[in-house]
């Protein structure tokens, strides 16, 4: 269908404000939180209820149009960037809370409410919301659930599909699915799982029922410092060896601990290679027994230096540090790329020296802060795009640090999701009959590929092209294809 | 091991080249649960073969092992590390093993505080209805990458693949748990489990029959003789030997050889008026009814009063099954369903009809 008419065809039932098509009004929608991928899609379309979103997809479907949708914009892998021939469905509008009901602790909300917003809205009920991603403040719980969101506290509390329990999901055809339910569980297939984390590519969430859980009477955390990253890796492994499963354990390394200490002043040993930051959250009971125990294990882990915080205030300055390392990147260097590789806790030790070879080989300079408790890195290289051919070798160094992240028997995305930016390193993750079946799933869904094209699923022609190496269990990568 | 899986693979493209379907089975414990197959027109695809632990170490929280892996040899490796599966998954006889555990999807006592089993599986390798060997997830607690097939082949009933291999997050044994007793009416029981889940107490199973409400605590020693002062209650002795019975149903009130019907529904509905006796577990989420023989009198009622509750109703156990066993879903939820097996499973091989008879 020619932009005109679809315009028109839009303009039916929506009004003018919730359909934009003048370059000016299309500019601040080219990208989401990945900016270094720009495109300016060719709608914007704004529905503000459930049945505008039905409306909207019908045209796409009958138009053949692709439909990216877009919450908050704050990705970081490029999922919700747009689609040259296609529609950009923004969510911001539908942002109401529905519901929330205090005794059986679920929240029922629209897919543009922001993440806190959840948890605020609790509050008064001594309940909240539990991912937390760091962009929790300005992200949409409609993001969260196409990108499967994390957080700080997730080892304990669990990702954003731990979290939901009922989504309504609009398809392509514009039916739309009730999935799950506020009971505990569903019988058939569960395709709440298989919604979560799937970067828009099945369909588009209109409402959601999450789970919302008692705040707990106390948190404490324990700072520890380490003149090794070994003995801090093992200090790790004996905390949770020991029975304890941290409500947030994260680790920094020493330029990461120089940049925000420089900046925030949470008061970190800037002597240490590396400063381990260990929660404790529960009962006032529960609490101190394992702050006990853990600082036991940071003593005996060969920790140079511990601090537990006395307080509140003490436990926010020692989080604001690592909250505000991803700023503090970008006061030490004009630009960073952020990774997202999870691996076997085993392996921390080794993909860091890992990282560091790499980053002499490259002569990049790359900090390491990361979700210790989960395995889950994020290497931030630093570099200059202005400097000719940096943001390339950039690329490539982050490239490499994946690549190590699959053979160690990790993963290339632990949270921030596949998205535009690591479609190429998919092909290196899964081989071609899995690649196969995640193609097939989509049909099932989008037997046209409307919804998110490109996306999260690298096709086969783009893996052979793309050369990557399937450096998993050593098998030669698509043996089976032509190359181009 | 690998020979084992060539000739699974062997059997799978096979079956599927003559469209001739199989029946995936571990130990046979869960034979029960589902709707009837005709045993006569399938053949037995066995898995109690395929055995073995992959990998296991316990600071990683992850163990990989194999379908046919004895469900109870793996706790016990689990429990000499001081670790658990957090879903305390219902055995139902010694045979049980690991795949069928997470083909079934079920969840002990523990589930409404900890999770399900399909919060802990991080990853799978399997076979899929061509014979392709394929891995899905990982070892890791966070990985986004690819759709979540290991979710979704949890509960499916063995109706789109063969699992081979399974990953799953343990947790550390609770220092400590106390088993507590208290006298109350059904209405007070289910306000209180809604009211207590509510507040950060270390509640990990609760349970309501006959004008008794037992409830699990479980932690650090010192939060669990503190919440204990909280609630009250007498202290019970066999805690253990109670909760097993809940989870592997050997108390007396799923002994009386009726219909037993699960109803999963919001957890703060009032008292349901069925016909039966009834049991509750998971603060109110999941309440057992076992009714008298006549399913067919039965089945509408309670259907339409678990659509009411927000929830759903399963015919746990009945030889008769004249019924479907699972609640049917939507008509447009049920094409997605068979969207989604033509994909897994193109020949319809794979336990045809145990989940839904369309499937």
């Amino acid at each position: 269908m020619h932009p005109i008419e679809l315009v028109n065809s839009l303009r039916v039932f929506l009004p003018p404000d919730s359909v934009l098509y003048e370059t000016e009004d299309l500019r601040p929608y080219e990208c989401d939180g990945l900016s270094a991928y720009r495109q300016i899609p060719m709608i914007v379309v704004i529905p503000r209820t459930e049945e505008e979103v039905i409306r909207i997809l019908r045209i796409c479907h009958a138009s053949k149009t692709p439909v990216v949708a877009r919450g908050a914009g704050t990705g970081l892998s490029g999922g919700a960037l747009p689609h040259a021939n296609g529609i950009l469905l923004s969510l911001v509008k539908l942002k109401q809370i529905l519901e929330i009901d205090p005794i059986t602790r679920i929240a029922r909300v629209q897919p543009g409410v922001r993440n806190l917003a959840i948890s605020e809205s609790a509050m008064a009920y001594g309940l909240y919301y539990a991912p937390d991603p760091s962009s929790q403040i300005a992200c949409s719980i409609g993001g969260n659930i196409a990108e499967n969101s994390g957080g700080v506290h997730c080892l304990k509390y669990g990702l954003t599909v731990h979290n939901i329990l009922k989504l309504r999901v609009i398809t392509i055809e514009g039916e739309c699915l009730e999935i799950g339910g506020t009971s505990l569980d569903t019988p058939g297939y569960d395709l709440l799982a298989l919604m979560t984390g799937s970067e828009g590519m099945l369909g588009i969430v209109t409402e959601i029922i999450v789970k919302l859980i008692p705040k707990p009477e106390k948190a404490q955390v324990v700072m520890a410092a380490f003149d090794d990253i070994q003995k801090a890796c093992n200090a790790v492994a004996n905390v949770i060896g020991a029975g304890i499963i941290p409500a947030g354990m994260e680790m920094m390394d020493k330029m990461a601990t120089h940049a925000v200490e420089e900046y925030i002043h949470a008061g970190y040993n800037l002597e240490a290679e590396v400063v381990l930051l260990c929660e404790s959250d529960g009962t006032a009971e529960e609490v101190m027994d394992e702050i006990q125990r853990i600082n036991e294990i940071m003593k005996m882990s060969g920790a140079i230096d511990i601090r537990t915080s006395n307080n509140e205030t003490e436990r926010l300055k020692f989080w604001a540090g690592r909250k505000a390392a991803f700023p503090a990147a970008g006061r030490i260097s004009p630009d960073y790329y952020c990774m997202d590789g999870t691996i076997p806790r085993k392996n921390l030790a080794r993909v860091l020296g890992g990282i560091e070879k790499l980053s002499l080989e490259y002569g990049l300079r790359c900090m390491n802060v990361f979700h210790a408790g989960d395995g889950n890195l994020h290497p931030l290289i630093l570099y200059d795009a202005n400097r000719p051919g940096e943001l390339k070798k950039t690329e490539e160094f982050g490239a490499k640090i994946l690549e190590m992240c699959i053979q160690v028997g990790g993963t290339i995305t632990g949270e921030h999701g596949v998205g535009i930016e690591k479609i190429n390193q998919m092909c290196s993750q899964f081989k071609t009959s899995e690649l196969e079946l995640f193609h097939a799933v989509k049909s099932a869904f989008d037997p046209d590929g409307l919804l998110n094209p490109g996306k999260a699923v690298p096709s086969l022609r783009r893996c052979a092209e793309h050369g990557a190496m399937h450096v998993h269990r050593n098998e030669e990568k698509f043996p089976d294809l032509p190359r181009f | 091991m690998q020979d084992i899986i060539n000739q699974y693979t062997n059997t799978i493209r096979v079956a599927a080249k003559c469209k001739s379907p199989l029946r995936i089975r571990g130990g046979g414990s869960k034979d029960f649960y589902g709707n009837n197959i005709n045993e006569n027109n399938c053949d037995i695809l066995s898995v109690t073969a395929y055995t073995g632990i992959v990998d296991y170490d316990p600071t990683e929280l992850v163990v990989t092992a194999r379908s046919g892996t004895s469900l109870a040899d793996l706790e016990a490796e689990l429990q000499m590390h001081n670790q658990m599966l957090g879903f305390e998954p219902p055995h139902f006889g010694s045979d049980a093993t690991l795949g069928g555990c997470v083909a079934s999807g079920l969840s002990g006592p523990r589930r409404a505080y900890v999770g399900a089993v399909r919060d802990f599986v991080l990853g799978v390798r399997m076979l899929d209805g061509n014979g392709n060997d394929l891995h899905f997830g990982g070892q890791v607690m966070k990985n986004v990458a690819g759709y979540d097939i290991s979710r979704l082949m949890t509960g499916s009933m063995g109706t789109l693949g063969l699992l081979l291999e399974i990953s799953i997050k343990v947790l550390p044994i609770p220092p400590i748990e106390l088993t507590l007793r208290m006298q109350m009416k059904e209405a007070t029981a289910i306000e209180k489990m809604n009211q207590w889940a509510g507040r950060p107490l270390p509640i990990s199973a609760t349970c309501f029959y006959d004008n008794n409400l037992t409830l699990r605590l479980s932690g650090a020693e010192s939060a669990v003789r503190a919440a204990h002062t909280k609630l009250g209650g007498e202290l019970i002795s066999d805690g253990l030997a109670f909760w097993n019975s809940i989870r592997e149903q050997s108390h007396t009130f799923f002994q009386s050889g009726k219909s037993l019907w699960r109803l999963s529904i919001k957890s703060s509905v009032p008292p349901l008026i069925l016909p039966g006796q009834q049991l509750i577990e998971w603060g109110g989420a999941l309440r057992w009814f076992a009714c008298g023989e006549n399913v067919d009198a039965d089945v509408n009622i309670i259907r339409s009063k678990s659509d009411l509750a927000g929830g759903n109703a399963t015919l746990f156990r009945n030889n008769k099954k004249s019924v479907s066993v699972f609640h049917p879903p939507r008509s447009e939820m049920i094409k997605v369903y068979q969207r989604i097996k033509g994909k897994f499973d193109p020949a319809g091989i794979f336990n045809t009809g145990r989940m839904y008879r369309e499937l």
